[in-house]
């Protein structure tokens, strides 16, 4: 490798051999040279605005629908299933409209995925019945005899472990998501109200805090108009068992919710914003 | 280049160690990768376990890959090369141990908790954030003692192998730390300090920088050290390695925006990342020009020399992959092809065919010249080129019929305009890809398997004075 070494010298006027020369200086240009590409592409979308517009309707999680995020991550669901609909006619026939920027804004993670072992999930809330996914999840191949997905029946023997719900909440109220204090100190109560565990006491105070109109955090404000009516809350014993709350309540919980929040309207063209035109005028 | 003497000053015994344990990694983690692999083509093989389900066991199978295989390949392979080019022993040795013990601590831990579904759920990023600290110790622990080891350099210049691994220092760094920045809820879940499309932009800047420096800025380094080491040749033109690393140094990080085309990223985002993609094609190229043409003179080499041959193939493999990336990194191409198996195929020439071939030929060379011994067997050497060779051929084309057939029949309409196969349908025709794949999968463990053990026979017959020690020839 001697020869190799001769070789430097000037290269088009640009003394590369003070360069190899130099431990600091040649850490230096490195330490620059590889930083430049993010900074230009990951930065800039917190500042322009139009990189995420604003569309009435999405939500933060209900604590049930936390919980059931929480599991979706934990079993890896997301290596084999897409939340992110691309603007083709095929997705759209088979899958729905194509996925909004906002629509995962409050996904610490996201959740997109970058494989379709199994369909995409983006919208898959209110595609099936309940008994439909319990029985999918438990057994797929009973309804579905091509799949390939692991049984899933533990979920419905586990009770839902609730530990760290709160936390979960408050970890991400000190994010971007707009939990009031309120919605954190009846964290147990909406959780048990959604599963149908509590003879449907608290139903209106769960409805009252998550299908309202105003949400804010950190002094921003996002108010919906007053003739958007926000989706409602799906209510009941997901796993059809009202006297427990299970980790199938909570999956189904957030299965059912997927890509419900936002209310698609005919003649919209929620594609072109993307140039900068509001998705209305 | 340096005398007996000045090469039992090198420190030795750290290198010997990583190499060890990464052929160990190697045989889990493709054991692992045949297992989940079978559990696609044989569901009944997830045994209703959720501890072996795939989707706990496949962040495992690519973890233990990545930052065990390739990891140990990089800190044994670095530490080696950067003695050999420096002349210099490596300095802050007790730091230089703390990181590969760290490494290990830290990989061990990942196998430890993803089973039991602690994980970040980004991908190639999932071990939870106390596992992050470990591994981050290590990182800057190997830093140190790398750097430090250059600045002790006996001569003037830094060689080029040393500038691809310093890249990957500090890009790994960047990358690692941003992406890895969360919010703890308790030891077993975090949340990411970033949302949405935010969190999808920081996630595939890691994730393709990942590939981009840890895979390939730090492979290229190896490369760069053993290649002309191995051939006994000097590295064919010196200009093209000043312009290919400077050029791969700059290009690779904007591309990683190709994995979001047609997303909800925004669209400018995503033409620059395709255009990057397209442009990267030529400082790689550089690199896979450079290391082949190093040959030169050599060819005859590959003929007898079953540990030159991995690293020959591995370069054609690299120039192969490298020009599939950028075809995938444009939107069209990619709209086909996204979510799709070309993704794995593709991903599994690089790791199949360049990153473990070049890993498995710089181990055997450093495995011979740092017990000054033949292999215990070259004969089981050769077997292991054609099984891994033959292994990763199965695999990729598996997943390239797969992967096409799949993006085709998503997109199929009839004459009245419907889709024509359910998505059901779609998994079902994979079956026998699948199947072909865990085929593939499986000689590349087997392969692996047979080189851990032709490596403990090696040591144990060089411990018992039976072993063959190298000429004079293969020592130079």
């Amino acid at each position: 490798m001697s020869e190799y070494k001769k070789g430097g010298g000037m290269i088009r006027g640009i003394p590369h051999d003070t360069i190899e020369k130099s431990l600091p200086i040649l850490a230096t240009f490195v330490a620059i040279l590889v930083a430049v590409g993010g900074i230009v592409e990951v930065v800039p979308a917190y500042y322009l605005e139009d990189a995420e517009p604003e569309v009435e309707g999405v939500r933060p999680y209900t604590p049930l629908e936390l919980e059931g995020y929480a599991i979706f991550r934990r079993e890896g669901c997301f290596l084999c299933h897409s939340q992110m609909i691309r603007p083709f006619r095929d997705e759209k026939e088979r899958f729905g409209h194509f996925s909004l920027a906002v629509e995962s804004k409050f996904d610490h993670n996201y959740q997109w995925g970058s494989k379709r072992t199994g369909p995409d999930l983006a919208r898959l809330g209110g595609k099936y019945t309940d008994a439909w996914q319990i029985q999918h999840l438990r057994h797929p191949r009973s309804v579905v005899p091509e799949s390939v997905m692991p049984n899933y029946f533990f979920l419905e023997e586990r009770t839902l472990n609730t530990s760290l719900t709160k936390k979960r909440m408050e970890v991400l109220a000190m994010m971007n998501v707009p939990y009031s204090a309120d919605d954190i100190a009846n964290w147990e109560a909406d959780l048990k109200a959604q599963a149908g565990v509590d003879d449907g006491d608290g139903e209106d105070d769960l409805r009252a805090r998550y299908e309202r109109k105003t949400w804010e955090h950190d002094g921003q404000v996002i108010q919906w108009t007053d003739s958007f009516e926000p989706t409602p809350i799906n209510v009941r014993a997901f796993d059809g068992d009202a006297s427990d709350i299970t980790e199938m309540d909570a999956l189904i919980a957030y299965l059912q919710m997927l890509g419900t929040s936002v209310h698609f309207e005919e003649g919209v063209d929620y594609y072109h914003d993307k140039f900068g035109q509001p998705y209305r005028d | 280049m340096s005398s007996v003497a000045e090469k039992e000053e090198y420190n030795y015994d750290i290198v010997k160690f990583c190499v060890i344990v990464g052929i160990m990694m190697g045989v889990l983690g493709t054991f692992v990768g045949t297992w989940i692999a079978s559990e696609l083509a044989f569901p009944f093989l997830n045994f209703d376990i959720a501890e072996i389900s795939f989707g706990r066991l496949r962040p495992v199978h690519t973890n233990v890959v990545i930052f065990g295989f390739g990891g140990f390949l990089l800190y044994g392979g670095g530490f080696y090369m950067v003695q050999h080019a420096t002349h210099a022993r490596v300095r802050f040795e007790k730091v230089a141990w703390a990181a590969v013990a760290l490494w290990l601590i830290g990989c061990l831990c990942v196998v430890a908790t993803l089973p039991f579904g602690m994980t970040q759920a980004k991908e190639y990023h999932e071990a939870e954030w106390w596992i992050d600290l470990i591994l981050a110790a290590s990182w800057v622990c190997m830093t140190i003692s790398f750097l430090a080891t250059i600045a002790a350099r006996k001569m003037s210049h830094i060689y080029v192998g040393l500038w691809f691994f310093m890249t990957m220092l500090f890009m790994v760094t960047y990358i690692f730390v941003f992406n890895g920045l969360c919010i703890p809820v308790d030891f077993t879940f975090s949340y990411s300090a970033y949302a949405g499309i935010h969190d999808a932009m920081t996630q595939w800047w890691w994730g393709h920088n990942a590939v981009g420096f840890f895979l390939t800025a730090g492979f290229i380094g190896i490369m760069y050290y053993f290649v002309p080491k191995h051939a006994n040749r000097p590295i064919y033109s010196y200009r093209l390695s000043v312009l290919h690393f400077w050029s791969l140094t700059f290009l690779y990080v904007w591309v990683g925006a190709h994995h979001l085309h047609y997303t909800a990223i925004p669209d400018w985002t995503l033409s620059l990342g395709a255009g990057m993609s397209v442009a990267l094609i030529f400082p790689s190229w550089g690199g896979m020009i450079n290391g082949m043409m190093t040959m030169s003179g050599a060819w005859d080499k590959i003929r007898t020399d079953p540990v030159m041959r991995f690293m020959v193939v591995a370069l054609a493999f690299y120039g192969m992959s490298t020009f599939e990336g950028p075809l995938m990194g444009t939107k069209s191409v990619n709209a086909l092809s996204h979510y799709t198996d070309w993704t794995v195929g593709h991903v599994h020439s690089g790791a199949l065919g360049w990153n473990a071939m070049i890993a498995i030929g710089a181990m055997y060379h450093m495995i011979t010249r740092m017990w000054n011994t033949e292999m215990w067997s070259s004969k089981l050497v050769n077997a292991h080129f054609w099984i891994h060779l033959t292994g990763a051929i199965f695999y990729i084309t598996a997943m390239w019929g797969s992967g096409v057939l799949q993006g085709l029949m998503w997109r199929a309409f009839d004459e009245y305009g419907n889709l024509v196969y359910t998505f059901a349908d779609s998994v079902a025709a994979m079956h026998p890809f699948y199947a072909l794949r865990a085929t593939g999968g499986f000689l590349v463990f087997t392969g692996l398997s047979i080189m851990l053990f032709n490596t403990l026979k090696t040591i144990s017959a060089v411990k018992a004075g039976t072993n063959v020690t190298l000429t004079a020839e293969a020592k130079a």
